[in-house]
């Protein structure tokens, strides 16, 4: 199973969801998407994207300014 | 993944009325749906080609032509424009800012799939030839968006 880290760091809304939808395209079930972004409206967005995509959020932080999701695709 | 639809009618050829409608249809394709956007009236000249297309129209259509913003670049903000200066404080504030510009958008948005539809009749009225659209977009009239819309769950008119 592969762990793919995305930096979305700096990109506005819609950014880091088009470039997290392009690289879960390319990945297999059970591969883990690790993303780091800074734009906040994120922390509730990855939530939506997650269920509405029925991936899997495994984690979600904020590091000082920096959301750092891992999502588990389906 | 749920292939819901969504549409989004274009109507304004505001700056920031074009990027509401272009991060919405961005966004939704990033969540799996669908996305049609129909462009009709103002909404065409955001998909004007920025170069000066050669074409035999009529005096109106030429001046009509002329007056309107040529492409996504020289569109106006539907408030505080001022003659355009809004519009370039806003396409500054926006660069320092990390934001797309509606170019990006719309790249963005063809490369997810986004369905990008031209109303004819809109073109008609406008003067406005296929040859000074950018490539790649369809064109098509009401009952193409309405068959779109019937199957859509989220419809916009923006």
């Amino acid at each position: 199973m592969a762990e793919i880290l995305i930096n979305a760091r700096g990109m506005q809304c819609p950014g880091p969801i088009v470039q997290l939808f392009k690289e879960a395209q390319n990945c297999a079930s059970g591969d883990i998407l690790c993303i780091e972004v800074t734009d906040h409206g994120f922390k509730k967005d990855i939530a939506a994207w997650c269920r509405k995509t029925k991936n899997e959020l495994i984690s979600l932080e904020d590091e000082g300014g920096v959301i750092k999701a891992r999502i588990k695709k389906n | 993944m749920d292939t819901n639809k969504k549409t989004i009618v274009v109507f304004s050829g505001d700056l920031d009325k074009a990027m509401a409608s272009f991060i919405i249809a961005n966004g939704a394709a990033a969540m799996g749906n669908e996305v049609t956007m129909f462009f009709t009236f103002w909404g065409l000249n955001i998909l004007r080609k920025p170069e000066k297309v050669k074409i035999k129209k009529s005096f109106l259509e030429a001046l009509f032509g002329w007056m309107m913003p040529r492409g996504a670049g020289m569109l106006g903000l539907s408030k505080m424009n001022f003659g355009g200066m809004g519009a370039s404080m806003m396409k500054t504030i926006m660069k320092q800012k990390n934001v797309s510009t509606v170019q990006e958008l719309i790249e963005s948005a063809q490369s997810l799939g986004v369905k990008l539809i031209v109303c004819t009749m809109s073109m008609d009225v406008m003067g406005i030839r296929e040859e000074e659209l950018i490539d790649g977009v369809e064109f098509a009239g009401v009952a193409t968006y309405l068959g779109e819309a019937d199957e859509a769950n989220v419809n916009l008119f923006i």
